[in-house]
């Protein structure tokens, strides 16, 4: 008879422990309905409070028992971080439920062929559309791409490649652009160009605003894709005698390439929705405009904005579908991005 | 084989960057100043503009609660009286609110990610955490209204009733309807995912060996997370509260929505009248005078600078312990 050496795993869980953990939420779930129904706590919050209380403490009594005074405390914190866990997690679970729920009834064939140009706030849903919506978002986002990424890599370059003396205060000053509150820089717009120069809403003004939010996020995410690069490769190129200029061009650049995507779309997921600029700068007109550069547009978060203000309930079922659209090209656009840094260094 | 005159003469041996590389050095530099550039614009346009309503108003700009402008037949202004402290006092109360309520989850659920969750678990929550920061704020505010306010609400009563006794909780008269806690209740939901990827980062820095020598020792998950991962976290949990603080103060769109403005310093977190100076601008924009608009862009301009002071010093401490105690 020969003996087969079973591995044997000291931590995996036994059936018994699985039992036993099954057993607790049981417990806790009955006491948790138990008291409500004894005394005046009443509700849904009334019910995960005791849940997880009763949780902690019968956890903690158990732990106590078998394993003295610190395996007790173990065993709250436990239950704590996995509420603050859950806590995190329930609102992006509730705010995806409803919006997919309630955004669903207002979606129709024609709401990628047709504006709002015929259509009134109490119209049917079937009557009007996102068109130009969705062609000014889009050209908001492709001019401000055109400006922003330029500036954004060129500033992540200089941080990597050149770090001059000025490095550490630009990488400062690239944090603190981050946290311009959107309003302000569509203030500076419009204090700076609109008022003076143009004197009219325009998709450009917008896209302005835009550029200058999304600067920061394509600037430090292409810093970090940089830095990722491995000096070999530089130094490969400066040994085969290449400049600077043409070792960044031929050789780091396009070695970061996919790196660099992912950043330039997470700068557009930052900007796709942003609203506060859009209010003061694009006027968000109900028909598609064809010119960039003059008169009023409309966006997807001005279409939002518009129908939730009209406040009748087509006009917010109107809203309700327009941020869904919004939710699901950000959502896209994440997942683009997430697939994309996967591997940050293409071959 | 006379290959003597293929050999190519030598190149000078030169330390002296040539021209292509002046103008790309040049070029970038450029790109890269552009972040001075822009901030330094912005607070000079501002102040620019609102130079004339901050002189005339002086220091009751700050201080003064009302907003009212009289404007003639004509268009003339014949009398206003521009203060930001009814909207500052509101900015500071919301994002203080979001942030004393964002904090413990954050940190609970960064601690979780990092020391608790099994390793698929935690890729998961990290890849939705993250996707909800990407999230556009009209999208929270919304939401905010539609679905969270009624709840927050009734969580606002239920603190009145047994909390009520404290000054700060007090509603007289009683109206919790679109209070600065509902507020601070959306931006803490806008925020966690900001302070919990922050703390995250922060907390997976906490030195392996001290971990590995804790757990040696003999101590439970807490004991070791209390001796080694909040002593060495400590300030850059602080410091990504004050991202959050920072972001919170900015947030325009979200707070708008739920907030019930009104010009008049209101210190009881739960009474349904609030402030915000970024709700401000979108509110009378519509409306405004060309000098109105001028007293809008020196709120602007207060409101840039105070979140920048924020950020710059949040960043500041985020820095200091990425290096410390590795």
């Amino acid at each position: 008879m020969t003996i087969t050496a079973v591995p044997n795993k000291p931590w995996a869980k036994s059936p018994r422990d699985r039992g036993r953990d099954i057993a607790f939420i049981l417990i806790s779930l009955v006491s948790s309905y138990v008291v409500v129904a004894v005394t005046p706590m009443k509700g849904k919050l009334a019910y995960a409070f005791l849940l997880f209380f009763s949780y902690a403490v019968i956890t903690g009594i158990y732990s106590f028992i078998t394993r003295g005074a610190p395996a007790a405390k173990d065993s709250i914190v436990k239950t704590l971080v996995a509420i603050g866990a859950i806590l995190t997690v329930v609102p992006i679970a509730s705010i995806l439920f409803t919006v997919i729920n309630k955004g669903l009834p207002g979606i129709h064939k024609g709401l990628f062929t047709t504006d709002m140009s015929l259509a009134t706030p109490t119209d049917p849903i079937i009557v009007g559309g996102l068109l130009h919506a969705i062609t000014g978002t889009l050209t908001l986002v492709v001019l401000a791409l055109i400006m922003s990424v330029p500036i954004g890599i060129l500033t992540a370059l200089y941080l990597t490649e050149i770090q001059g003396k000025f490095s550490g205060p630009i990488r400062f000053l690239v944090q603190a652009m981050s946290g311009v509150p959107s309003i302000v820089a569509g203030l500076f717009i419009l204090s700076s160009i609109l008022y003076p120069i143009t004197k009219s809403y325009s998709a450009l003004m917008g896209a302005l605003a835009l550029t200058i939010l999304m600067i920061p996020t394509v600037a430090r995410t292409s810093e970090e894709v940089l830095l990722l690069i491995p000096n070999d490769l530089r130094e490969a190129g400066t040994a085969l005698g290449g400049t600077q200029w043409r070792t960044v061009a031929m050789i780091v650049l396009p070695a970061a390439r996919s790196g660099l995507m992912t950043a330039v779309i997470l700068g557009i997921a930052r900007i796709a929705g942003e609203t506060a600029p859009i209010l003061l700068l694009t006027g968000g007109g109900d028909k598609v405009n064809p010119n960039a550069f003059s008169g009023s547009v409309g966006s997807l978060p001005y279409y939002i904005w518009k129908s939730f203000n009209a406040g009748s309930p087509e006009a917010i079922t109107r809203a309700w579908a327009g941020l869904l659209v919004l939710m699901l090209l950000v959502l896209i656009l994440f997942v683009a991005a997430r697939a994309l840094s996967s591997r940050k260094i293409s071959k | 084989m006379s290959s003597t005159t293929l050999i190519p003469s030598p190149r000078d041996i030169t330390t002296e960057p040539r021209r292509s590389d002046k103008v790309f050095r040049g070029v970038v530099t450029g790109g890269g100043l552009s972040s001075l550039v822009i901030l330094g614009l912005i607070a000079l346009f501002l102040a620019y503009r609102g130079y004339g309503v901050m002189r005339t108003e002086g220091l009751s700009f700050i201080t003064s609660a009302k907003w009212e402008i009289a404007v003639d037949e004509a268009g003339n202004v014949t009398s206003s009286d521009f203060g930001l402290s009814a909207m500052l006092v509101g900015t500071i109360l919301c994002s203080i609110v979001a942030v004393v309520i964002a904090l413990p989850i954050s940190v609970f659920s960064a601690l979780f990610l990092n020391f608790y969750a099994p390793e698929w678990l935690k890729r998961i929550l990290v890849t939705i955490i993250d996707m909800m920061a990407a999230f556009p704020s009209i999208l929270f505010g919304i939401w905010g209204f539609l679905v969270l306010m009624p709840s927050v609400e009734y969580w606002a009563k239920i603190i009145n009733k047994y909390l009520g006794w404290i000054p700060f909780f007090e509603v007289k008269p009683y109206f919790v309807t679109r209070s600065p806690f509902v507020a601070g209740v959306v931006l803490a939901i806008m925020i966690i995912p900001i302070i919990t990827s922050i703390s995250r980062e922060i907390f997976a820095q906490a030195p392996l060996d001290r971990i590995q020598a804790a757990f040696a020792l003999g101590a439970t998950r807490w004991a070791m997370i209390k001796a080694v991962v909040i002593p060495h976290g400590r300030s850059g949990v602080i410091g990504g509260a004050m991202l959050g603080l920072g972001r919170a103060m900015g947030e325009t769109v979200a707070v708008y929505t739920v907030l019930n403005i009104i010009f008049q310093i209101n210190w009881h977190v739960l009474f349904g009248a609030g402030g915000n100076v970024a709700s401000l601008i979108i509110l009378r924009f519509g409306e405004a005078s060309p000098y109105e608009i001028n007293a809008l862009m020196a709120a602007g301009l207060v409101l840039f600078l105070l979140t920048l002071i924020v950020n710059a010093l949040a960043n500041l401490i985020v820095k200091s312990t990425g290096k410390s105690g590795r």
